[in-house]
This record gives structure tokens, C-alpha cells and sequence, in this order.
């Protein structure tokens, strides 16, 4: 991993807005020049500080005090709701099993479409996408009645908030897809196959030990992208009444928004600090990354 | 370069270790063991996917009784207020789509620009990756806590400036409201969608262009905007059917009424065991996903006229 030199000239501003305004490229003889540099420049500050606005009145909000004065209260107040703690739990206990089911489910079968039947990719990455055509509102007017049934046949485990890990699964399909698929695009999956294989090693330990760390980064960045989406469900938790971390915020707004807003923000840091490793790790790849996607579509 | 049967050459060495399927080599075998592998993710998928649209689907044209009926669906284009909340969703979602595309396409303009591995990329694609997913509760909150009546914004108004608030401060609890909130998680979205199109304009195209004697508007007028064309519009779409089909923001934001079609939706669900009218809410949501289809076509039809001139 090299070190980008904009890491000094950010640290080195004044304020910390410089680290996402600083422009880069001028001085690295890619095409540009001085009146384009400065549309650049206006659209990030102007763009990026819409998108800052509401971050900056969250922490502005969450940290007021008595009397005009600062305070962290409302963050240590989160563990003083136990439903609030139930609520963080239960939507990582779904984040895990999300993350595990996508990974179990996706993996293998995107691997056989590379190595095997290849006549299948096309058929498994509409399959994916879907999702994206099907508004999650309508999964759940489809799916609470199989959810009614799991609820009265299956006993505590049909109950249970965790299968929503099932619908969420569904819902990370795309997201997940295009992430371990760029990851295999970057690697000869089907002569590492062949060359694991040749050497008698069956499918799963394939699987497992040649291809998986080959695709380390896809697994990575699909695997944050679901927790990312599971700690920001609401929409199928409400509707089918499981009190998961969305649900418990949306409740508590209305008697202590203070404590809410300092959670929100919270959750939104961490799911940040996850990307921004993601998108450091992935760094010194993107490059080829993005010459082989096609660059029209 | 996963394109290419690279694989041939090793497969006729690589037999021994399970006979049974690479008996025939595996380039040639193209029988149903192959296929049962993609058997546990076809079921997943049929099951909590297919399964839950089908259940739509049919339960829309079924009476409560049990039999065929188009009384619900009828109620899409009679029942003046699922018109108008079909309406406004599609209004919301076409404005916010736009918005979102022209300042998420400049966004991304302004950061392809740039060093392709520098910080500024970094930090706005991880902003991005999380800032797409944040809609909801909390996007909700946040827009609360910056307009609302205690909101920074307002105060600010209040008591630094000592001036009146220039909006009312229950905008935000409006269409309006919502079109400017969608916009937040549009602006990113297209730039996670956008980006690698930008990317993919090679170097040697401006120069050509400018060696030919072309400036910046004869580059995007000739070369970059057909080529962009293509998957501007694809974005736009995608990013149509993600204001379409958002739900919890509005539920969070919305106090009064169900001015969209998805708060028509959830009202339906938790409301139909009283009105005895099941199958209604399941006709809404085959609405909406006839609006999605309608869409995708349109986008389907648009790459293939497009995909000529790029070719």
C-alpha cells in the first residue's frame, strides 16, 4: 500500500473540510487545467457540503448541553435504554448471519459460473439484480404470509428477528454481486481451479483455500456493504413488527430524540470507518479494476 | 480475464481427482450434476424472492373469497387517492432522479479527475458507499436535527443572525421536504453508478480530440457525451426506481396522511384485517412493480438504440 501524498496535505490544512477539498491531479500530468481545476473545487464544496449539512447538525444536536454548553450525555444515555442495547444486538446477530448466508449462498455458485457453466452467469447475475426491480415494500407484502407461517409453525426459531437475515440476504443480492464479481474479474478463477484440482484438492477445499483469499477484497467490500444495509433496515423490519436497531431509534425519536440522533450518528461512523478501510484496501487495485470494466455499458 | 476458456488446457490433466464429474472433461460436460450446484441458491432465491412477487401477483386478481377479480386493480386507476398517490411517487422519484443525476454526474466529473488512487477519491467513494445506504430513520433524523424548530440551521437563523427563519419549518414534513431529503441518497448513489463510465474515457480520446483541434464543448458535444449517454440514462433510471420504491424515509418524515404510494402500501398491511379488503395493498404493490418493469424496459430498449452509435 503506498501512501498517497494527499494524506499530508489534508493533515496539514487547517480545517478538516480541506482533506475532502483538496484537489488532486492538477500536478500528476492528467488532463486539466487551472479554470477546470476551479469547477472542480466549487463542485465538491458545494455537493459535498450539502451532504455534510445534516451530519454536521447530528453531531451539533446529539452533543447539546444545559444552557448553550457541550455535552456527551446523550451518548452515554444509549446504554441506558435496554431496548435501545436489544435493538444494536439483535441487528448484529442479522448483520452476521446476513453476512454468512450471503457469502455460503453467493460465492460457490458465482465460482461455478466461472469455472463450469458458464451458460449460467447471465441467468445468476439477472437472478441478483432483481432485487433492484422488486421494491423492498413489495417483498414484504409477498413474504408475510410465509413469515406468518414460519412464526406459528417453526416455534421459537420461526419467531425469531433473526430470519429476517433471510429477506436481507435477498435485499444485499446486488450489491454483493458486483462486489465479488469484480473481485473474480481480477483473477484467473478457472486455471486456479484447474491447478488446485490437478492437485487433488475436492471443491470445497477449492473453494476455501485457493480462490476465497484470491478474492479476498470482493468477499471484503460485500461483506461491509451487507452490514452497512442490515444496521440501516427499516423498512421490512417495522412492517413485519421485529424491534431491530431502525425500528428502536424511530420509537425513541419520539421521547428522547437527543439519544436517537446520537445513536444514528454513531451507526453512521462505524459503517463509515468499515468503508473507508475497504476503500484503502482496495486502493492499489482499482486501478486495473476500472481499466477492465467496460467503459460503456 | 475470466472471459476466455482459459481452462482447457489444464482440464485433461485435472481428472483424477473426482471421476464422476470430470470424467468428460469439464469444458464438455455440460450435464445436470453441473446444474445441481446453482441448486441451493435457485431455491433461496425462488423462495423468498419469486415466491413473495408471485404471491403478489396472484393475490392481486383473487377475491377475498377466493376467486377471480379485477375489482382490486381497478381501484389503481379508479381510487382517486391511490391515483394521486401513484402520482406523486412518480413525480418525486422522476425530480429527485434528475437532481440526483446532474449533481452526482459533476461530483463524479470532479473526483475522475483526479489522482485515481489519491485521498479525495477515497474519502468520497467511502462517503458515497455509506452515504447511498443512509436513507431512512436515521436520514430522517438528521434532516430533523438540521431544519426542524430546534434544528442547527434554524437556530442559526434565530440566534446568531437574529433574523426571522426564511421557511416554514414544517416544510421538511412535505413533498418538498421529501424531494430534498431523497436527494441525499440519490447524489451518492449515482456517483458509486457513475464513476466507473467516467473512467473508462481513456486519456487518448481527449487527445485526439484536441489534437484535432476540438475544446472542451466539442469533446463532451462529439466524443464524451454520446458515450456517456448510455449509462447517464441507465443511472437515472436506477436511480428513479430507488426513489420509487423508498419507504422508510417517508415513514419516518411523514406525519400526516400517506401522500405516497408506499406509505399507501403500509397503511393497507397494518389496516387490512379491520376493512376485510386483503388483496388491495397487494394490488398497490403490483402497481408498483408494473410502474419498476415499465421502467426497466424503457431502460432495455434505450442501451439498444444506444449501443449502436457506441459500437
Amino acid at each position: 500500500m503506498t501512501a498517497p501524498e494527499g494524506v499530508f496535505l489534508g493533515a496539514a490544512g487547517p480545517e478538516g473540510g480541506d482533506l475532502l477539498t483538496r484537489p488532486r491531479g492538477a500536478g500528476h500530468g492528467r488532463r486539466g487545467s487551472k479554470p477546470q481545476l476551479g469547477a472542480r473545487i466549487a463542485i465538491v464544496v458545494l455537493v459535498f457540503g450539502y451532504l455534510l449539512l445534516p451530519l454536521v447538525a447530528m453531531l451539533e444536536f446529539s452533543t447539546r448541553g444545559d444552557y448553550g454548553s457541550r455535552s456527551l450525555d446523550a451518548f452515554a444515555a444509549i446504554f441506558t435504554y435496554p431496548d435501545l442495547v436489544d435493538g444494536i444486538t439483535t441487528s448484529l446477530e442479522i448483520a452476521v448471519l446476513t453476512v454468512f448466508g450471503m457469502l455460503l449462498l453467493l460465492v460457490p455458485t458465482m465460482v461455478w459460473t466461472v469455472v463450469r457453466v458458464r451458460r449460467m452467469r447471465r441467468v445468476i447475475e439477472f437472478l441478483c439484480l432483481l432485487p433492484l426491480a422488486i421494491p423492498a415494500i413489495v417483498i414484504v407484502v409477498g413474504i408475510a404470509p410465509i413469515y406468518h407461517w414460519m412464526g406459528t409453525h417453526l416455534g421459537g426459531v420461526g419467531g425469531s428477528p433473526l430470519t429476517l437475515a433471510l429477506i436481507d440476504i435477498i435485499l444485499v443480492l446486488p450489491y454483493a454481486y458486483r462486489a465479488i464479481d469484480s473481485g473474480l474479474r481480477t483473477v484467473d478463477v478457472a486455471t486456479l481451479a484447474d491447478a488446485a484440482r490437478s492437485l487433488g484438492a475436492g471443491w470445497p477445499r477449492t473453494i476455501l483455500q485457493v480462490i476465497v483469499p484470491n478474492i479476498r477484497g470482493g468477499i471484503l467490500a460485500a461483506s461491509v456493504l451487507a452490514v452497512a444495509l442490515v444496521l440501516g433496515e427499516y423498512t421490512i423490519s417495522s412492517l413485519l413488527s421485529f424491534d431491530t436497531l431502525q425500528v428502536v431509534i424511530f420509537l425513541l425519536g419520539k421521547r428522547d430524540p437527543f439519544v436517537s440522533v446520537a445513536v444514528s450518528l454513531s451507526a453512521l461512523v462505524f459503517a463509515f470507518v468499515l468503508l473507508y478501510i475497504i476503500a484503502r484496501f482496495g486502493a492499489g487495485s482499482r486501478a486495473e479494476q476500472a481499466a477492465e470494466e467496460e467503459p460503456v455499458t | 480475464m475470466p472471459e476466455t476458456p482459459a481452462s482447457t488446457p489444464a482440464s485433461s490433466g485435472s481428472s483424477a481427482a473426482s471421476p464422476v464429474i470430470d470424467g468428460a472433461g469439464p469444458r464438455r460436460l455440460r450435464g445436470a450434476p453441473n446444474y445441481l450446484a446453482f441448486l441451493p441458491f435457485l431455491a433461496f432465491v425462488g423462495l423468498f424472492l419469486i415466491v413473495p412477487t408471485l404471491v403478489v401477483a396472484v393475490g392481486a386478481i383473487t377475491s377475498t373469497k377466493g376467486g377471480f377479480t379485477l375489482d382490486n386493480v381497478s381501484r389503481l386507476f379508479t381510487d382517486e387517492v391511490f391515483v394521486s398517490a401513484f402520482m406523486r411517487s412518480i413525480q418525486l422519484a422522476v425530480g429527485t432522479a434528475i437532481i440526483g443525476a446532474i449533481f452526482g454526474a459533476l461530483l463524479a466529473w470532479a473526483v475522475a479527475r483526479g489522482d485515481p488512487n489519491g485521498q479525495l477519491r477515497q474519502v468520497v467513494l467511502a462517503a458515497s458507499g455509506v452515504l447511498a445506504q443512509f436513507g431512512g430513520v436515521m436520514l430522517a433524523f438528521a434532516f430533523l436535527a438540521t431544519f426542524a424548530g430546534t434544528g442547527l440551521v434554524t437556530l442559526f437563523f434565530k440566534n446568531i443572525l437574529h433574523v426571522g427563519v426564511p421557511y416554514d419549518t414544517t416544510w421538511l414534513f412535505g413533498l418538498t421536504g421529501l424531494a430534498v431529503v431523497y436527494a441525499y441518497f440519490q447524489i451518492p448513489l449515482m456517483l458509486i453508478v457513475f464513476l466507473p463510465s467516467l473512467d473508462g474515457l481513456r486519456q487518448e480520446w481527449y487527445d485526439a480530440s484536441a489534437s484535432l483541434g476540438g475544446g472542451s464543448w466539442a469533446f463532451w458535444r462529439h466524443v464524451g457525451g454520446p458515450i456517456l449517454a448510455p449509462s447517464f440514462l441507465g443511472a437515472l433510471l436506477l436511480l428513479f426506481t430507488n426513489a420509487f420504491s423508498a419507504y422508510a424515509t417517508a415513514a419516518a418524515l411523514v406525519s400526516q396522511g400517506s401522500p405516497i404510494i408506499t406509505l399507501q402500501i403500509s397503511n393497507q398491511l397494518q389496516s387490512e384485517v379491520v376493512l376485510g379488503q386483503e388483496n388491495v395493498g397487494k394490488a398497490l404493490a403490483l402497481g408498483m412493480i408494473i410502474v419498476v418493469s415499465l421502467v426497466m424496459a424503457a431502460y432495455a430498449f434505450i442501451q439498444r438504440r444506444a449501443s449502436r452509435w457506441v459500437r
